[in-house]
């Protein structure tokens, strides 16, 4: 019950940090990404934020024995650059770039009852059903 | 000008500050896409936290929707279409890539991982590429 309670906390501060900042506008994301014609920068900033203040905190973190309410950490550890991690940059990128949400403003957005994000949000959950069954056909090496 | 660089930086740090929360807390890395994934096969005693997550940003959404809407202005002048086939690409993209914005982008290059720092650049450039190549041919306004 406790790590649950605290996911929700997580939920509720991230997406503040979220709207707060900007990601959960589409067009303010197109002009982030769009470098080479009218580009709005200010989007790198979260990235800037999010990164120092984590960087310090990760480092502090793990130092402990276990977190405070799981028996131990579920941190990924791989190192192995795959086609698949860069396949699966590719394309998520440019559905970023024409859509204009990633996955956590999206599900974030869904609470502005707007038909689009609902949209974008449904068709992502589709897009991840789609990759399961042509994985099962292509087993793809992640 | 200004003020959006501040909010950006003010987003950003508490985006920084949940995942660290989540890690302390739960000892997990916040990735979005894959929390998202994890729903959609329930396995025991590793699905409930997520829904919990899951509902926190809808309850995190409600509460800046009431105090300002206008953060969830800005939706695209695009066909439908273009809303469906990006969330195809999206969830399709984030699953075969094992991350999006949030676990490669955020958690993993805060950990130095050398997969999520080349998955970030990867999804970034290809985000540049697909806005200038979509705004050439009239897709996106």
């Amino acid at each position: 019950m406790k790590n649950n309670v605290s996911a929700l906390i997580v939920g509720v501060v991230f997406a503040v940090g979220l709207a707060v900042s900007g990601m959960t506008q589409p067009s303010k994301v197109i002009g982030f990404l769009d470098v080479f014609g009218n580009w709005d920068p200010s989007l790198m900033f979260v990235m800037i934020g999010a990164i120092f203040v984590h960087f310090i905190s990760f480092r502090l973190i793990v130092k402990r024995e276990v977190p405070w309410f799981s028996e131990n950490w579920h941190i990924p550890n791989r190192k192995d650059v795959t086609p698949a991690l860069v396949w699966g940059g590719v394309i998520f990128g440019f559905g970023w770039g024409l859509g204009g949400y990633c996955p956590g403003p999206a599900v974030t957005s869904l609470a502005s009852l707007q038909t689009r994000p609902l949209i974008f949000v449904a068709s992502l959950v589709a897009g991840m059903l789609i990759f399961r069954v042509v994985d099962k056909k292509v087993k793809f090496k992640k | 000008m200004q003020t959006a660089w501040l909010m950006a930086l003010l987003g950003g740090s508490l985006i920084g500050l949940s995942v660290s929360l989540m890690l302390l807390w739960n000892g997990r890395v916040t990735g979005i896409s894959g929390i998202i994934n994890g729903v959609l096969t329930p396995i025991r005693g590793d699905t409930e936290w997520r829904w919990y997550f899951i509902g926190g940003l809808l309850l995190g959404g409600f509460g800046m929707n009431l105090w300002d809407p206008s953060v969830f202005y800005g939706q695209l002048e695009t066909d439908t279409w273009t809303v469906v086939l990006a969330g195809l690409l999206v969830g399709f993209g984030t699953i075969l890539g094992s991350g999006c914005t949030s676990g490669h982008g955020v958690c993993g290059i805060s950990r130095l991982s050398p997969r999520s720092l080349v998955a970030t650049l990867v999804f970034i450039a290809a985000g540049v590429l697909a806005v200038t190549v979509l705004r050439s041919l009239g897709v996106l306004p």
